[in-house]
C-alpha cells in the first residue's frame, strides 16, 4: 500500500506526537509498505528517507503555548505537491485540529483520509473545530482513529461520530534491557521523567512524597530526568536531602532507557493533561515496577492496577505510603515487573501497525487513490 | 505695619489653598483622561479582535491559519483582566505570523472582499498601537503628578487607584504597528 502521512510538529523537535509517527512508519516500512510522512522540518537537516520536508515551521502562540507549526500559503502548495505526486493510496493525518499540514492535507486532498487524534481536546478547542472552514476540512475524513479511551471520549462527546481506540505503540525491545546508571540504585531509588516545569506532569507531588519517605530512608535516592529549571524544583526539598536528589536535565534516548534500569521504582505523578502515559508504558517496557497516579489513562495502560500501582492523584501522602510498602516488598515489586512486561506487550508497535493496516484497508475498500481535490 | 503682616499672611494661605485645590482637581482630570484612554484603548482591543475573527472565518486564510487565528482571537476575549496583556500580544503574534508567511497578502488580496478585511484588521491593528501610547502616556503623567510631594503629603490622589502601564507586543511590523 502506498501511505502518506501527515505530521503537524516540527520533525527535529521531540514530541509524543512525532516519535508516533517515526514508530508507525517504520513498522510500516517494516511491513512492506510504501511510506511518504510529510512535516514541518529544514531542508538542509539529515532526514530519514520516508520524510518529505515541508519547510521550516514558525513558532506561534496556540491554545495557550508556543508551538512550532507549519501554515500559510507556501505549505499549501507544498502539501499540495506532496499529495499529487505521491498517488498514495490513503492519506492519514495525526492531530488534523492543530492548525498544521495535517488540516492542511485534509482540506487539499480528496480520497481516502484515516485521521488519528493524540490529545485529549479541551471543549473549548472543539467548539472552535465547528467553525465553516475546519468543518469542510474535517468531514473529508473516512476513519477516525484515537490512541486513548480518554481522546476517543471527547471526539465522541464533542464532534460527534465515533473513533477506532489503537493506543500508541512502544517499542518495547528498545527498552528492555540498559546498564543502570554508574551507582544506581544503591540503598533505594525512586526514578521520574518528564518537563519538571510543566506542572500537570505532577514533579512537585513527587517531591512532597519523597520529603517524607527520606526522612524515614537514610538511603533513598530521587532520579529526575527532563528539562526545567533543576534548581527551582532543588529548592522545595528541605537542605539536609537536596542531595539525595539528583536531576539530570534533558537526556538522550538512551540515556532515558538507562534512567529506567537505574531505579526500583518508577513514578508517574501526573496530575492530568495525559492521554495515554507514553513514558509510563516506556517504564512497563524496562520492567521497572510502577506508581502512578490514578487518572484514566494510567488506569487503562496499568490494567486497573494490576500492572502498576495506583495512588489518588495529587495525594503526596497516599504516594509516599505506596512507595514505602513497595519498597519493603520485593515480591510483589518482582510480580508488578512481570505483570506490565506482559501488559505492554500489547502495545508494540508490530501490533500497533497490523491495527492501523486494517483501518487503512476498511476505508481505501474499492476507491480510487487519494488525489488533489477540484 | 502687623496687620499688613496679617493681611499679607492670611491671602498667601487663601492662595495657597486654592493653588492647592487646583493641583488636586487638575490630578482629577488626569485620573480621568486615564479612565478615558483605557476605555479607548479597549475598545481598540475588541475591533482588532474582531476584524482578526472577521478575518479568520471569511474563508479566504488557508484552514490552518484560520485556527491559529480564531484561538487567538478568543483568547483574548476571553482573557483574565490579569492575563489581558499576555493574551493581547499573543493575538499580535498569530496576526504578525499569518502576514509574515510568503505570499500570504498576495494570495488573498485578489478575492471578494479582501481588501476590506484586511483594511480593518490593519486599521485595528494600528488603533490598538495607538490607543495604547496614549494610554501610557497619560498614565505616566498620572503617576508623575501623584508623586509629587504636595500630592502625597496632601493625599491629593484621594482613593483614585494608581493607573498601571498596560505593556503588550502590539507592532504588526516595526515601528508603526501597521503590517
Amino acid at each position: 500500500m502506498r501511505i502518506g502521512i501527515a505530521c503537524p510538529y516540527s520533525w527535529d523537535v521531540p514530541g509524543g506526537v512525532q516519535q508516533h509517527i517515526r514508530d508507525l512508519a517504520e513498522a510500516l516500512i517494516e511491513l512492506k509498505h510504501d511510506v511518504s510522512v510529510i512535516a514541518p522540518a529544514d531542508d538542509d537537516k539529515p532526514l530519514p528517507a520516508y520524510v518529505h520536508p515541508a519547510g521550516k515551521a514558525m513558532p506561534v502562540p496556540y491554545n495557550g503555548s508556543v508551538a512550532r507549526l507549519a501554515f500559510g500559503p507556501l505549505s499549501v502548495s507544498r502539501v499540495r505537491r506532496w499529495v499529487r505526486d505521491g498517488n498514495f493510496d490513503v492519506l492519514h493525518v495525526h492531530e488534523p485540529t492543530v492548525p498544521s499540514l495535517s488540516l492542511l492535507a485534509c482540506w487539499v486532498a480528496s480520497g481516502p483520509i484515516v485521521a488519528t487524534v493524540h490529545t485529549a481536546m479541551p471543549r473549548s478547542r472543539v467548539l472552535l473545530a465547528a467553525q465553516p472552514v475546519l468543518r469542510s476540512a474535517l468531514e473529508k475524513i473516512d476513519g477516525r482513529i484515537a490512541v486513548s479511551e480518554a481522546a476517543r471520549t471527547t471526539l465522541v462527546e464533542h464532534l460527534g461520530g465515533d473513533a477506532v481506540l489503537i493506543p500508541n505503540g512502544v517499542a518495547t525491545r528498545r527498552y528492555r534491557h540498559a546498564d543502570p546508571l554508574p551507582g544506581w540504585p544503591g540503598e533505594g531509588a525512586i526514578g521520574f521523567l518528564g518537563r519538571m516545569d510543566e506542572p500537570r506532569k505532577g514533579l512537585s507531588v513527587l517531591l512532597k512524597a519523597f520529603e517524607i519517605l527520606a526522612a524515614q530512608r537514610s538511603g533513598l535516592r530521587l532520579l529526575i530526568a527532563g528539562p526545567g529549571d533543576a534548581d527551582e524544583h532543588s529548592q522545595k526539598l528541605p537542605p539536609d536531602i537536596r542531595d539525595r536528589a539528583v536531576f539530570l536535565g534533558e537526556v538522550t534516548e538512551e540515556d532515558k532507557i538507562r534512567v529506567l534500569h537505574s531505579v526500583d521504582i518508577f513514578c508517574s505523578p501526573n496530575t492530568g493533561g495525559e492521554s495515554f502515559g507514553i513514558v509510563t508504558a516506556e517504564a512497563m517496557a524496562a520492567g521497572v515496577p510502577i506508581v502512578a497516579s490514578d487518572i484514566d489513562a494510567f488506569r487503562q495502560v496499568l490494567r486497573g492496577g494490576s500492572a502498576g500501582e495506583l495512588f489518588e492523584t495529587g495525594d503526596a501522602g497516599a504516594l509516599a505510603a505506596t512507595i514505602a510498602r513497595l519498597l519493603d516488598d520485593p515480591a510483589r515489586r518482582a510480580e508488578l515487573s512481570v505483570a506490565a512486561l506482559a501488559a505492554v506487550a500489547s502495545y508494540d508497535w508490530d501490533v500497533v501497525a497490523r491495527d492501523v493496516v486494517s483501518v487503512y484497508e476498511t476505508v481505501v475498500s474499492g476507491r480510487a487513490t487519494v488525489e488533489v481535490a477540484q | 505695619m502687623t496687620w499688613t503682616l496679617i493681611v499679607l499672611g492670611v491671602l498667601a494661605i487663601v492662595l495657597w489653598g486654592f493653588y492647592i485645590s487646583w493641583r488636586a482637581s487638575r490630578l482629577d482630570r488626569l485620573h480621568n483622561r486615564v479612565e478615558a484612554a483605557r476605555t479607548a484603548l479597549d475598545l481598540a482591543m475588541v475591533r482588532r479582535s474582531s476584524a482578526a475573527y472577521e478575518l479568520a472565518s471569511s474563508g479566504l486564510l488557508d484552514p490552518a491559519t484560520s485556527l491559529l487565528l480564531a484561538d487567538a482571537v478568543r483568547r483574548a476575549m476571553e482573557a483574565d483582566p490579569a492575563e489581558r496583556d499576555l493574551a493581547e500580544s499573543d493575538l499580535t503574534r498569530a496576526l504578525r505570523a499569518t502576514f509574515s508567511q510568503p505570499g500570504c497578502r498576495a494570495e488573498i488580496e485578489g478575492k471578494d472582499g479582501a481588501k476590506e478585511l484586511l483594511a480593518d484588521v490593519d486599521s485595528s491593528a494600528h488603533q490598538v498601537f495607538i490607543a495604547r501610547k496614549f494610554y501610557n502616556d497619560v498614565a505616566a503623567r498620572t503617576i508623575y503628578a501623584r508623586r509629587r510631594p504636595l500630592a502625597r503629603v496632601f493625599r491629593l490622589a484621594g482613593n483614585a487607584a494608581r493607573p498601571e502601564f498596560f505593556e503588550i507586543d502590539d507592532a504588526l511590523a516595526d515601528g508603526d504597528g501597521l503590517g
